[in-house]
């Protein structure tokens, strides 16, 4: 992905901060982008996009002015194009892979995969177009990336398709848990009207285990896709944490997507817990409301930081302060419940951890406080475990059951894609694994429930 | 320092590189800025009957991106009286003696016409004489320029008209737009010429716009055919100044001209034959300032060389240029790729196997990265992997030695032919 650039946060227009900071190429840039792809045979970096876009052949067509044709064959493999084109990370992935690296400079993909897809969101192209009905019905649980991919891509094959989507909005963490100003909402927007207008009907603010039972789902539906993510912060399990001015990171985040940019930590002392993308999310968030001064703590170094580079870049730019091998252990407020201050303690890393990370420990003697009027938690995702018991599908601490090959879970009818499936050491929780995932469930169900002769369609 | 400067039939100048007869040399102004910028001669716009232009007049054709690799004109020859041009010429000369002023002319094709006009031009001080017989657009319509440039006769006897009369050497500029350029190349030498120089615009229409379906470039909406310069000529121009060059009956000098761009193509087309380059496109492209390029890259490269003086490159490599019945039909290269440096494009490998003949596989060495492997034995040595490859010195053409004797085609036949007329002897 291209270097983000911060243009310096505004104090007092903050909404300004919340708009796109990449601009994207222009014409020219894109087509002398677009001219020096070398067309690669066999190309590698087909081979490493999880979604297999064709990217010699959209950048091909982004030279020749085929447009159109260029975003088509980039929703095609991938349904969540648009997105990917500002959240991957194009630098482990497609433009990792360029054999450029290898002679000057690898070619901009994701750039590249923007200018095309943002033609067709600019130009309301409609790509694609549901197939002869089968009358089949497949019901989705969850309208994110990888229960879109998976609706797009069964609504081509002739299903009925149902969406239940428990926000108002369909798109999940496209449209409410990527920062805004690496994706704006109307880019998600767009991808969810595209699943829509080949007919999948999008049941907003349903949510399936209370608005809906699995029984109904199972009796009415030929079969059912589970693509519910994870859901809020866990607790931390430390004083305090009930506090006004303790948020969860993902909540946070949401409120900064939907609705205006509200003011309240204009000058204010901001600590994170957590070094992930979404605890640099958090920190970005909040130093584009205004705070004054945004603190991360994490409890390991920079070295087991989960967040990618361009993160942890983009946040220092945003003057964001690291502060490594620190661990809360206790969130202290005054006499209105109020946050006021962060004990922590220092840490040190001892022997590698299950997951090949040191593990550290707490230095004795070392605990300080730091000034805190919010603090937020970003130390992972909670699973949804009580619906899936709900569902009676088998489970290994909240993470979903399946096939490897099919991603069929326990319950043959039912098939799961996404974080709901995404366990520790499988790698990085990334949009465009969460939509290659939806076309895999979408094509083992049509290879389970279609007649063959159509089943290679 | 090396000596760049030159003689052409005659005519001096400081260093190869002429501006040609276009735009560029419209106005004394212009050539004066030139020569201030290092050219070391120019062809002044051509001179006849002041014409009137149409608007617009140029179209440029680009390549992925790249600007002006063909560049395509209607406008024809010089629209200003012609005791203007005149007044700019002598006083051009007198401001540049030592740079040479060459006056394009072109008028309608009568011996009193081609009398009046050598003796007013040369009356005004220039260097030297070309006779536009290329121009293929406008002129042409009207019996001039390139239609009595693709009439042997006409060209001959219009040569021997300015002959009659003219002082300075004579060049006889021809047109490409002719099947083979040395039979008209030779009449102007049976007229008389000096020189001869090539090559004129080549017929053209620069494209269709694909939404309002006009031709481009167009006048309110009607086109007519142009001519075709710029870089996308070059070889186009190069085989014709080599055809002429090693023709036995052109024995005069040619000046070089068709998509010279920097030094490099100077060389290459000095190389094939031509004394001295005439060049428009370029200096349309980026100004007359290419100028010093061309001179300093032509000066190191014969430093390098260890040649000293311009004049010595012309027609080194004349010998090389044959028929294709004199080619070697036993010599092998084969492609040779460096998977060190290749970067595993594998552009070469589909070009081969959709293209040319199947013979580069995409295999795995002992650690299991990709390579790429040449069969050597079903190479044909045809360069194309060569020529797709994106990367310096990733895949090399090597000579490979199959112990066979030289024979080229004609040899062959010859050897055939001698052996079947034995055979006929013998029936007898």
């Amino acid at each position: 992905m291209t270097q983000l650039k911060s243009k310096g946060i505004s104090l007092e227009n903050l909404k300004s901060n919340f708009e796109e900071v990449h601009q994207g190429l222009n014409n020219q840039e894109a087509m002398e982008e677009a001219n020096r792809c070398l067309y690669c045979y066999d190309a590698p970096c087909i081979k490493a996009c999880p979604t297999s876009i064709d990217i010699p052949k959209f950048i091909k067509k982004i030279a020749s002015g085929n447009l159109k044709g260029s975003a088509t064959t980039i929703m095609s493999s991938n349904p969540v194009g648009a997105t990917c084109a500002r959240v991957c990370p194009t630098e482990e992935l497609c433009e990792g892979a360029c054999v450029l690296n290898h002679s000057t400079q690898p070619i901009l993909i994701g750039d590249l995969q923007r200018f095309a897809t943002d033609w067709a969101i600019k130009n309301e192209q409609l790509l694609f177009k549901p197939g002869e009905k089968n009358g089949m019905k497949v019901a989705v649980v969850g309208g994110g990336p990888a229960g879109l991919s998976a609706a797009r891509e069964l609504a081509r094959f002739g299903y009925e398709v149902t969406i239940f989507e428990a926000e108002a909005e369909a798109g999940g963490l496209d449209t409410y848990g990527i920062v805004s100003f690496r994706l704006p909402q109307d880019i998600s927007r767009w991808e969810v009207d595209q699943v829509r207008q080949m007919d999948v009907e999008i049941r907003t603010n349903t949510r399936v285990g209370t608005d809906v039972t699995f029984q109904e789902l199972s009796d009415q539906y030929d079969s059912i896709v589970l693509t519910i993510g994870m859901g809020n912060v866990p607790m931390l399990g430390i004083e305090g944490e009930d506090l006004n001015g303790v948020h969860d990171a993902i909540e946070f985040v949401k409120s900064t997507k939907s609705g205006p940019v509200t003011e309240e930590l204009l000058g204010k002392n901001v600590v994170v817990i957590g070094a992930g993308n979404t605890a640099i999310d958090a920190a970005t968030c909040a130093a584009r409301k205004g705070a004054a001064d945004v603190k991360i703590v994490y409890r390991r170094t920079v070295k087991e930081m989960t967040a990618y580079d361009f993160e942890y870049d983009f946040a220092k730019q945003d003057n964001v302060e690291f502060n490594w091998l620190t661990q809360p252990i206790e969130i202290i407020g005054d006499e209105t419940n109020q946050v006021t201050h962060l004990k922590c303690v220092k840490m040190a890393l001892g022997e590698p951890d299950a997951d090949g990370r040191r593990r550290p420990a707490p230095v004795e003697g070392s605990e300080f406080v730091m000034e805190a009027d919010a603090v937020i938690k970003a130390i992972g995702q909670t699973r949804y475990s009580d619906l899936i018991e709900n569902f009676g599908l088998d489970h290994e601490d909240g993470v979903v059951k399946v096939n490897p090959e099919s991603l069929q879970t326990s319950n043959p009818k039912v098939f799961a894609a996404g974080d709901v499936i995404f366990a520790k050491g499988q790698g990085e929780a990334m949009v465009v694994t969460a939509a290659q995932q939806g076309k895999e469930v979408a094509m083992a169900i049509h290879k389970q429930l279609a007649p063959a002769p159509t089943a290679a369609m | 320092m090396a000596d760049l400067s030159l003689n052409l039939a005659g005519i001096k100048s400081p260093n190869p590189f002429w501006l040609a007869s276009a735009p560029p040399t419209n106005s004394g102004y212009q050539v004066q800025r030139a020569f201030e910028a290092g050219w070391g001669g120019a062809v002044w716009k051509t001179l006849g009957e002041p014409i009137l232009n149409v608007t617009s007049r140029f179209a440029a054709v680009g390549f992925n991106g790249q600007k002006v690799a063909g560049f395509n004109n209607i406008e024809l020859i010089t629209d200003r009286p012609l005791e203007v041009n005149l007044r700019e010429i002598y006083e051009t000369k007198k401001r540049f003696p030592n740079h040479a002023i060459i006056a394009s002319l072109m008028v309608e094709p009568t011996q009193e016409k081609w009398h009046e006009i050598v003796k007013r031009v040369e009356e005004v001080g220039v260097d030297g004489l070309e006779l536009n017989f290329g121009c293929p657009h406008g002129m042409a319509e009207r019996g001039m320029g390139a239609a009595s440039g693709q009439v042997p006769e006409l060209v001959e006897k219009q040569t021997m008209w300015a002959k009659e009369v003219a002082e300075t050497p004579v060049i006889v500029k021809l047109t490409p737009n002719i099947t083979d350029i040395t039979f008209t190349a030779q009449a102007a030498v049976n007229g008389g010429a000096d020189a001869v120089s090539m090559i004129n615009t080549i017929n053209s229409l620069a494209g269709v716009d694909i939404d309002t379906w006009d031709t481009i470039p167009n006048v309110a909406g009607k086109g007519a055919h142009g001519g075709y310069c710029g870089p996308a000529v070059k070889p186009i121009a190069l085989n014709m100044v080599a055809e002429c060059a090693r023709h036995p009956k052109i024995n005069v000098p040619i000046s070089g001209m068709g998509g010279v761009s920097s030094w490099r193509e100077a060389v290459e087309f000095m190389l094939m034959g031509a004394t001295g380059v005439q060049v428009c496109t370029a200096a349309m492209h980026h100004g007359f300032s290419i100028v010093e390029d061309m001179k300093d890259g032509l000066n190191n490269y014969l430093d390098e060389k260890g040649i000293d003086s311009v004049m010595d490159l012309v027609g080194k490599s004349v010998e090389k240029y044959s028929d294709w019945g004199n080619l070697d039909l036993n010599h092998q290269i084969v492609a040779k790729i460096n998977n060190d440096v290749c970067i595993n494009c594998n552009k070469c490998h589909i070009a081969c196997e959709d293209t040319s003949h199947q013979c580069i596989d995409m295999l795995k060495d002992e650690n299991g990265n990709d390579i790429l492997r040449v069969r050597e034995e079903d190479c044909v040595g045809c360069n194309l992997c060569s020529i797709v490859c994106p990367v310096d010195g990733a895949i090399d053409m090597m000579d490979y030695a199959n112990g066979k004797p030289p024979m080229t085609w004609n040899e062959r036949q010859a050897a055939i032919g001698a052996a079947s007329s034995c055979e006929v002897d013998l029936i007898k």
